[in-house]
This record gives structure tokens, sequence and C-alpha cells, in this order.
């Protein structure tokens, strides 16, 4: 049954009254959520967002697509009630198992504990986590690519899809009628009860801001998503947030395409490339840099750059960064921390993929050198290796400390090349690092 | 006490361990980029290819079966946090 709209109190958008048809035997049941202004704490959202759910009746079963967060399982299960039965319910299918998505699931299956239940391998744990004791009375399957599940004139097929942007993500093909059901892929966080994408306000740039905070650090599995979803003939793509997308929804995966793309072209072919960041209060640690820069550009294999952070912007740097395979960061120890545009450039790589990127750090002080430990220790938390112990000079270098730097990038340099000589030590000489 | 080899392919580095040691136990401490989440052996994070030695190390707990599993990991992948090096020469690197 399509409900009429109408506007919602105190706001300026429509709201659908119940559910939404949005397809033959399939209904919108999610809910709006216009007052957020910031989601996942990393997200503004000007207009709020809407958490998507869906349902599918086929002539032998009906399925439940996601669900919604927990404040809206009342208007959810209100909706769900108005297009079925809790007996006629068999499948659910938790694309995501985030809790913006599955807020309403344990009140949804105390209602219909009959049914079954299909998530990705990966999200086995996490649906574990949700329902706590409850969840060995529940009948759970774990389904990937290819594995299908049959509502009689209708079939849902899954593509195992994770980190898009979660490891246990996953999307549901209805075969017969080509939508798909994405959950957060494809998505973004924008408000209007008018739910079609031909039908809302201008949301283009909510769908591009929303891949850049969510899904760019994943780059590489949206493109292992983008190559199972674009063989598929798609005449409707339902996100688990903001506007379905039906007018023209191959052109939201090719904008995906483009974004997945590098955004600087290299020049250096199969060159490796280092960049060496640096900050410095007196001089010492930018003659550091220097030293660093002279003994890694001593390799011909790998492209070096030199720059002074106070000279730049985070934005472009975090840019040239996502391209680069080696990062080295120089730093004085100021009041027994590492200095603060050095942390504003680390704190905003959580927007990009760093995974196995080559780190180091090095910088003069005057009394205690915590910054450099510091600074690697960050480094291995965005899932860098830090191969060499960092480069701590007291005060300014004398020559023979600046061949040490020399030294350092060159063997860096080598790193990044695959040409580090191998080393063996015993693990006492680890005790205390 | 009887040691092993443990090395490390991203940092090109082998550590001489004593018979038990985890491979957690050294891979942050020489800047591996093996990747850590729960340290329980619940949530995955650390799983990690095994290139040579995979019969040196422990035998997986029910647990340990059952995370891999869950995470689609390959039959040379271990978690670092379970996994101990028990003799012999051990090659690892992030998975």
């Amino acid at each position: 049954m399509t409900s009429d709209f109408a506007p919602m109190a105190g706001h300026a958008h429509p709201t659908p009254q119940g559910a939404v048809q949005i397809a033959e035997g399939v209904h919108w049941i999610g809910a709006l959520d216009p007052d957020l202004r910031s989601f996942d704490i990393i997200l503004k959202t000007a207009n709020g967002t809407t958490y998507n759910s869906y349902v599918v009746r086929g002539s032998e079963g009906v399925a439940v697509i996601d669900t919604v967060k927990a404040p809206f399982t009342a208007e959810f299960l209100a909706k769900l009630e108005s297009v079925a039965r809790y007996d006629e319910i068999t499948t659910l299918v938790l694309n995501h198992l985030e809790l913006d998505h599955t807020g309403a699931v344990p009140e949804f299956l105390r209602r219909a504990p009959h049914v079954n239940i299909y998530v990705s391998p990966r999200g086995l744990q996490v649906l574990r986590a949700l329902l706590k004791d409850d969840f060995d009375s529940y009948s759970v399957t774990t389904v990937e690519t290819g594995d299908t599940v049959s509502l009689g004139d209708k079939t849902l097929r899954f593509l195992t899809t994770p980190y898009v942007h979660w490891p246990d993500t996953q999307c549901t093909w209805l075969e017969e009628q080509n939508l798909l059901f994405t959950c957060d892929l494809l998505g973004c966080h924008y408000c209007d009860g008018r739910l079609f994408n031909d039908r809302v306000g201008d949301f283009r740039f909510a769908f591009d801001y929303y891949f850049d905070h969510i899904m760019r650090p994943f780059k590489g599995y949206v493109a292992q998503a983008l190559d199972l979803i674009e063989p598929l003939e798609i005449d409707m793509i339902a996100p688990g947030h903001g506007p379905v997308l039906r007018a023209h929804p191959r052109d939201y995966i090719a904008q995906y395409r483009r974004l997945i793309t590098k955004r600087l072209a290299s020049e250096t072919g199969d060159e490796k490339t280092l960049l060496i960041f640096y900050v410095s209060a007196y001089g010492a640690t930018a003659q550091m840099a220097g030293a660093v820069y002279e003994g890694a550009t001593e390799s011909d294999d790998v492209r070096v750059s030199l720059f002074d952070l106070e000279g730049g912007d985070v934005t472009p740097f975090i840019d040239l960064i996502e391209e680069a395979d080696g990062l080295i960061f120089g730093t004085p120890t100021i009041n027994g921390d590492a200095v603060r545009t050095v942390w504003d450039l680390l704190s905003s790589l959580v927007d990009i993929d760093t995974k196995g990127k080559l780190g180091a750090a090095f910088g003069s002080y005057g009394w205690t050198g915590e910054a450099v430990g510091m600074v690697e220790s960050r480094m291995q938390g965005l899932k860098m290796r830090v191969p060499e112990k960092g480069l701590r000079i007291k005060m300014h270098p004398t020559e023979d400390e600046l061949e040490e730097c020399r030294d350092f990038g060159r063997r860096l340099a080598a790193h990044l090349a695959g040409r580090a000589v191998a080393r063996e030590i015993d693990m006492s000489e680890l005790l205390g690092s | 006490m009887a040691t092993a080899k443990l090395s490390f392919a991203d940092v090109a580095l082998t550590v001489n361990v004593p018979e038990g040691t985890r491979i957690i136990d050294i891979s942050e401490k020489i800047g591996s980029g093996i990747t850590y989440g729960c340290r329980e052996g619940e949530c995955g994070t650390c799983i990690t290819r095994i290139m040579e030695g995979g019969d040196n190390l422990s035998e997986p707990s029910a647990l340990e079966t059952r995370v891999l599993k869950d995470n689609l990991a390959g039959r040379n992948d271990r978690l670092a946090c379970q996994a101990q090096v028990l003799r012999g020469t051990v090659k690892v690197k992030p998975g």
C-alpha cells in the first residue's frame, strides 16, 4: 500500500505516513531522521538522514531487508505491520550489522522468532554480540556470493562485498526485479521523505561527501564490490541511507568508479614514492630532514619529496599521501609531545587507506624526545609498517649525525624498493623497546 | 630453552625467540604491519599470512578455527595473537 505524504511537524520535508511501494511487491518501511546533525561523530548531516528498510513479498515468503536505528523501532514495526503479518515473514536479511541498521532487530525477532536470518560470514560475530544469550534460539545462516533464498516467485541472491565499510557488509540482489539492496554502499545522508532520487532535492554533494568519509578508506574493497555489481542489469538501487536510486541508477555506480580512481595521475610508473614531512622549531629537525632526503634520493628507484608542514594545508597532503608508498615524519619534541601540525595530519589519515605503507619518524629534541616514538605508534595504529627504529638527535646534529640521517634515508629507501638487507636479532634486544 | 626463528617479511627482520612465543609478542615491537584489534582471538583483525613453516606453529584452538572460518581466511592464514612458534623457522607477513 502506498501512503500519502504529509509535511513533518516543524520541518519543510514531506514525510511518508506509512510504507511506500518502490516496486511491485517491494515496500520501503524505513524511518526519517531529519534532526540528526552529526553521524558516527565523523560526518555532518545538514538535513539529517534516513534509515532505509525494505520488505519483499514473494508467492511463498516475505523477506525484511535490514531494519532501522533503535529509537525508530516503533514506526518501523508499524510500517511493517501495514504490509505483512509476522507469521508471513520467512526471512530477515542483514546486509550490515551496524546499529543504525540493526537497532530494531531484537524487537522484530521477539515478534517473529521463527524467521531465518541471513548474514555474511563476518556478520556472524557481530550478530552474536547483538543478540547476546538469545542468539542460539534463532535460525541463522551465513551466505556468500551466489547463495540464494527463494521467496517462491522471487529470488534473493547475495553478493559478498566486505569492507564497504565494515568487514560484514554484503549486498542482496532481487533477481526477478533487477533491484539491488546495497545498505551503506551507494547510500548517503540526505533526508527527504519523497524518497526517490528523481523526486528529492539536490543530494549530489551528500553522495560524494558520504563516499569521502565512509568509503574512501576502503577504495580497494569498493572496486571489488563494483566488479560484482557492474555486470548486473540494474533497474533500481535501494540503499540503507538516502534516496532510492530508480532514475539512472548506473550513473551512481559510475560515480563510485570515478571516485575510486586515483585523484593524481602518477608519472612515476613502477617507481616507489616517498614523502618526507617535517616541522622544525630551531632548524635542527629541518637539518635532519634535509639529510634524510639526501640519503633517500640516492636511490634511483624511489621518488622522494620533501615538505615543510608549516607551508601546507592538510587536505592536499592527504591526497598526496593516499597515492604514496612511504611516509617519513620529522618532528621536534615540545612539551613532551609531537607538534600539533604533525598530529593534525596524522589524525586526518583515517580518511584514507594507509595499510601496508612504509612509515618512519625522526626528530631533534632538547630534553626527552618522546615525539618520535609517539609518531611511530600512531603510524602502527594506521596499519603501516615501521621497519626502522626512529632517529632522535639531541639539539642540532653534528656532521656525523647528519650522516646517520642520510643512512636512515638510504635504508628506508631500500625497504621501499624491496632491497633492504635482511637482519637477524635475538628477542632480548627487544626488551625495553 | 629451545629457540626458533620468527621472520617478518614486511620489515626484513628475523628474531630468535624462545619456543612458545606468540607472533603478537614480537610483531609490534619490531614495527611489522600486522595489526591488532581485540588481542583475544575474537575479532580476526590480526590475520597473518604464514609464508613458510606453518607446521612449526601451535595448532589453532577451536576459537581460532571458528574466527578464521568466519573471516574467510585462507588455509595459510593464522591469528597473530593466538599462534605460537614451537620450533624451526616461521616466516610471516600481514594478511
